[in-house]
């Protein structure tokens, strides 16, 4: 087993009203920064994970995705592979 | 009517569901979300509260607890369930009612009387109301946002799933009578079978004249009626 840091990037659907983006961009545009067209904020969550392969690992992070950290209703997500020691043999 | 209250870490209107089952004649019964098996109760009540603090999401951590695997199960033999506050973010997340409940357009905590529409009577929660009745029942929520897909939010209006909706003293659907930005002013919805009930606002607060209003009573009243109505 190999051991696997993976960051899950859990984002408000498209579309969705997203009031703390919303909020954030008007304070974005009292700043100055009027170019600023959209915000919108999701959350990353960072787990360390044991795992067969790199495959393994991002296989059992989506499924935490699909069972409980995101809900499909309002949110999407991916996964991204961070770092670890998978790779090496073991 | 013996009726099960849940509570998770993190439930605080456990004891004002309690306190109403009481007043209406009905037998709570405290159950721990570590507990299992559901049998005998004749409802199945979710609280109001933070359970989990709301981490993660509203309702989300509070759905994986073992009593919700027989609470699903119980759902959907038909077993009435109601769900206030939190309990409908957890009713949400376990799936037993669609859609989501997202921050509030305010951005705010929203702690204050509403008024409500009733929308539906043709269910065991609401027989005692008046159709089209306005009621003054308080929201204490910052998640109270509904939102569903456009299919979702079409079908729960075409098939009148919707059971209350926050609207202005007359009884008008307006902008500034919604709270948290909820689509069409959904305050509370019923599943397909008519077993499940949802909603954001506190019935079991609005239940003595001390407290400003005794409009969540009609609801409890209604329970045991069409129970006792069912059992004879």
């Amino acid at each position: 087993m190999s051991h696997y840091q993976l960051e899950i990037r859990v984002k408000p659907r498209p579309g969705l009203l997203n009031p703390e983006g919303k909020a954030i961009h008007h304070a974005l545009n009292s700043l100055g920064w009027s170019g600023v067209a959209d915000v919108r904020v999701g959350k990353a969550i960072y787990v360390d994970i044991e795992a067969a392969s790199e495959e393994a690992a991002v296989d059992a992070a989506e499924a935490m995705c699909r069972k409980l950290l995101a809900n499909p209703v309002t949110e999407d997500f991916e996964v991204a592979l961070m770092g670890g020691t998978g790779g090496s043999a073991s | 009517m013996k009726v099960a209250v849940v509570t998770f870490p993190g439930s605080n209107c456990d004891y004002d569901l309690y306190k109403a089952v009481q007043q209406v004649g009905g037998a709570p019964s405290f159950i721990w979300h570590r507990e299992r098996g559901l049998d005998g109760y004749d409802v199945v009540m979710l609280p109001g509260g933070f359970s989990y603090g709301d981490y993660l999401r509203a309702g989300a951590i509070a759905r994986m607890s073992p009593i919700m695997e027989d609470v699903v199960t119980y759902a959907n033999r038909g077993g009435p369930v109601f769900g206030v506050c939190n309990g409908f973010q957890i009713l949400c997340e376990a799936g037993l009612l669609p859609g989501a409940l997202i921050r509030n357009d305010t951005l705010r905590f929203e702690s204050r009387d509403v008024f409500l529409r009733v929308e539906r009577t043709d269910s065991m929660f609401t027989a005692d109301y008046e159709a089209g009745q306005v009621l003054r029942i308080p929201i204490a929520h910052g998640e109270g946002n509904y939102e569903a897909d456009k299919d979702t939010l079409e079908r729960l209006e075409a098939e009148g799933r919707v059971v209350f909706r926050y609207v202005d003293a007359d009884g008008a659907v307006t902008d500034e009578a919604n709270p948290n930005g909820s689509w069409h002013n959904i305050a509370g919805i019923r599943n397909e079978q008519g077993n499940v009930l949802g909603m954001m606002p506190h019935p079991e607060r609005s239940m003595e004249p001390l407290l400003g209003s005794t409009d969540g009573l009609p609801l409890f009243t209604s329970l045991i009626k069409s129970l006792a109505a069912a059992s004879t």
